[in-house]
């Protein structure tokens, strides 16, 4: 077989890992940074906590698997991506360490101090990553400053981390904040009960309008600050993916507005997913555009493995990601169940 | 200081912090699943809150080590991104497999054994502790695999301006690596035993929890010391491996200078860098290091003037690095053996310096991996793949070095902290020793 094949199938398969991790990791980063304004006090912290325990761990890992799958796959544009947006990502997998580490150690010592302060850690830990991630995405569409010249192998980039915070990064940032906010708000109120529950609906319902502002600012501005449209002009039944994230949205408010959080938390998930699809297909076939030049842009033509790696790689992905899907679904199951004060205070295992 | 300097600097800081935690997962990961085993099929009450009170160290252990790895799969984008193109073709295989493998596994169980005990039965919450074990036990072998090849690369052809794969099953099947798999496996599995150990040690000098301790150190004292004689015997066969691929790690190793047949090993040695000769060189064993090198005391070693200047490892910190390796793993053979010998009639409780220097003897374990990886790396210096790319090459061109200063701070800070309340609450938890109250551990424990 030809490898554009592979470096399509790649391609599908990279968009789908970042959208499975910003759908998954979405609502704890959320719930992360939501918990100070939601849970009044220590026990609604711990239940909050507890909500994500059992499953933040395995969510975090589709984003070690999409980098993973992006060296693998795409090791020039892994390489470029990683060092170009050197401070940027360090900040970012900072906030990552210490957002893992805060669920571990708050419950390990007594003492308001103690928990204060890794309650503040929680905050910034998962705003920061919501935040970061919008800003590089942002930048991924509308490209970066970088030449590359594929024979004579010399890559140059002429940009900074001041230069990344433009207007269009930041806009996509917010886009991001705020889509994990509701996101995180309907999974509080997915897994509580009672005056809890109630505040998180409340919270997913008055946060919508500004999401809603802000996605469509996000979709006008993308037309002056990105190529991403050009795309969707040349096939045009591709616009059925923003159509399909828009109508989720929509209906977001719909089922939250009756209340009915589980639908409204599907729908969520479904506009996180929609959205990524919409940026990276408007990107197709670019991985990280360059905005100097087209010529500079990674491709996945141009960055991509041998068709060798490619073809193993596929492999793996064809057994592994349905073994994972499948037993993640069984452990969802497992802890399907809402966290109450009970389950928290009488588990000593708990976070 | 330049942008390599410095980037091997945050490489080795990283990943010597990373390796703080992870050998303990390792092996403390088995013997927990072991311990729930025993639980599950004799329905001995002790082996659960073994398992409870050894899974706590466990868990507190396993965060650091979780978030530290996050770490080292970005920095090879961020601060080597020229080998990352050069060799991601091979190189990015192996860790896409780790993460979709294994890290799936681990995290996704780690949780069901966490917030499981009343929602699983006992039987399948054993078996997520052994599956989430599994996982970390298997990551291991895909990024030594992924290391074996940096020290022997095989199964590869120079093409299109990089190297690209030719042969999977040579890359998976690099002796190289499955050698160094198995030494770190048994190195991982005697540290967890040794701080099993000293923690139990520590709490029978205090007659706290005897017939707890006393299991847990009879236990732990058998697995070091087969983990122990397994390290040695691995690194026995690594050392071979290694002076037949990468002569001049070897060489360094050893501060063999000249070429030599029938060479001797000199059990007091300090090499002298500069005058290119050993300063301090006696009590010769002749012919052994013909021996530990190819099992043949006529086998020939390749001296470091052999090599051009530039080519050589720096002698003394491999040197040194591999001497104290191998003299604490001997120590950790010796101890280990006298703990089985001594458990054969519970005799270790009376042996109050013996049970001293079991809890003094924790941190042994730990230097000597610190200096097994130290050979490991700067042994295959100034390669950064060996005979195929040089680390100086290797660097991110874009990243400047005042961005590496300040992320270089930023992890000595941050590690630092996390660190030092990581290895606070380690202690102040094995202090305190198993919970007392089993009727709300039997509770939790749910259904049957």
């Amino acid at each position: 077989m030809d490898i554009s094949i592979f470096q399509i199938t790649w391609f599908v398969l990279w968009s789908v890992l970042w959208a499975v991790y910003f759908m998954l990791d979405g609502f704890v980063l959320g719930t992360g940074f939501l918990s100070a304004f939601i849970a009044r006090n220590d026990t609604e912290k711990r239940i909050l906590i507890n909500a994500v325990g059992p499953v933040w761990d395995g969510n975090e890992v589709w984003l070690l698997t999409a980098g993973g799958a992006t060296f693998a796959a795409f090791p020039t544009t892994y390489a470029l991506m990683f060092s170009n947006l050197y401070s940027a990502l360090i900040l970012l997998l900072f906030a990552l360490i210490v957002r893992g580490v805060s669920f571990e150690f708050r419950g390990k010592l007594e003492g308001a101090a103690w928990k204060g302060s890794w309650d503040k850690a929680i905050l910034v830990s998962s705003f920061l990553p919501a935040l970061l991630f919008g800003v590089a995405f942002g930048n991924i569409f509308s490209g970066i400053p970088m030449r590359n010249d594929f024979t004579t192998l010399q890559f140059t980039y002429e940009g900074s981390l001041i230069g990344l915070l433009n207007p269009y990064g930041l806009v996509t940032g917010v886009l991001f904040v705020l889509l994990f906010a509701v996101h995180g708000a309907l999974y509080i109120s997915l897994k509580t009960v009672g005056d809890l529950k109630d505040r998180a609906t409340s919270m997913a319902n008055k946060l919508w309008p500004a999401l809603l502002v802000i996605a469509v600012v996000f979709l006008g501005y993308t037309w002056p600050a990105t190529k991403l449209y050009n795309n969707f002009f040349k096939a045009p039944v591709l616009l059925i993916i923003p159509v399909v994230a828009v109508v989720s949205l929509l209906m977001v408010k719909v089922f939250a507005g009756k209340n009915e959080t589980g639908k409204a938390f599907i729908f969520s998930c479904l506009t996180i997913v929609f959205v990524v699809f919409t940026g990276v297909t408007g990107l197709f076939p670019n991985l990280l555009p360059s905005s100097l030049d087209a010529a500079s842009n990674l491709t996945i033509f141009n960055s991509s493995s041998s068709l060798y790696t490619l073809r193993i790689m596929t492999v793996v992905a064809l057994i592994m990601v349905p073994i994972v899907i499948a037993y993640k679904i069984w452990v969802y199951r497992i802890f399907r169940a809402r966290v109450s004060s009970e389950d928290v205070l009488g588990n000593p295992q708990a976070y | 200081m330049n942008v390599v300097t410095l980037s091997q600097w945050q490489f080795a800081a990283t990943c010597m912090f990373h390796w703080i935690f992870v050998p303990l997962t390792l092996g403390l990961s088995i013997m927990t699943a072991w311990m729930e085993t025993k639980y599950v099929t004799t329905g001995d009450e002790t082996w659960l809150r073994m398992t409870k009170f050894w899974g706590k160290l466990f868990l507190i252990n396993f965060a650091l080590g979780v978030v530290t790895g996050i770490t080292m799969e970005f920095q090879f984008g961020l601060n080597w991104a020229e080998y990352s193109r050069y060799v991601g073709d091979i190189f990015g295989a192996p860790l896409a497999m780790e993460a979709t493998i294994t890290f799936f596994l681990e995290s996704v169980f780690i949780g069901v054994w966490i917030f499981g005990w009343n929602k699983i039965s006992k039987k399948v919450h054993a078996l997520s502790i052994w599956l989430a074990a599994i996982g970390t036990n298997l990551s291991a072998l895909f990024i030594l695999l992924a290391n074996g090849w940096m020290q022997k690369p095989v199964g590869f052809a120079i093409r299109n301006g990089r190297a690209e794969m030719t042969d999977f099953m040579a890359v998976v099947t690099n002796p190289y690596g499955w050698i160094k798999f198995s030494h770190t496996l048994m190195s991982g599995y005697a540290l967890a035993a040794f701080v099993i150990m000293g923690v139990s040690a520590w709490h029978l000098l205090r007659a706290n929890e005897s017939d707890f301790f006393k299991r847990s150190f009879k236990m732990a004292s058998a697995w070091a010391f087969v983990a122990s004689l397994l390290v040695g015997i691995t690194g026995d066969f690594h050392a071979v491996e290694i002076a037949k691929v990468q002569p001049s790690k070897f060489a360094a190793m050893e501060a063999v200078w000249e070429t030599k047949k029938n060479a001797g090993m000199c059990l007091l040695l300090m090499p002298d860098a500069n005058g290119e000769c050993n300063a301090v060189e006696s009590l010769t064993i002749p012919g052994m290091l013909s021996f530990l090198a190819f099992h043949d005391t006529r086998g020939e070693i390749k001296g470091l003037k052999d090599f051009p200047k530039e080519m050589r490892p720096p002698v003394t910190p491999t040197f040194l690095s591999f001497r104290l390796m191998a003299g604490l793993g001997t120590f950790m053979i010796i101890a280990s053996l006298i703990g089985v010998f001594l458990s054969r009639r519970d005799r270790f409780i009376e042996n109050r310096l013996y049970l001293s220097i079991m809890v003094l003897a924790i941190p042994v374990p730990y230097l000597a991996q610190q200096f097994g990886w130290l050979v490991a790396e700067l042994g295959r210096q100034p390669w950064i793949v060996f005979g195929v790319m040089k680390t100086a090459d290797a660097v991110s061109k874009s990243v400047t070095a005042t961005q590496i200063i300040l992320s270089l701070l930023g992890f000595t800070v941050l590690y630092g902290f996390l660190g030092a309340i990581d290895i606070y609450l380690l202690v102040k938890y094995a202090k305190k020793g198993p919970d007392k109250d089993l009727s709300n551990i039997i509770e939790m424990t749910g259904r049957a």
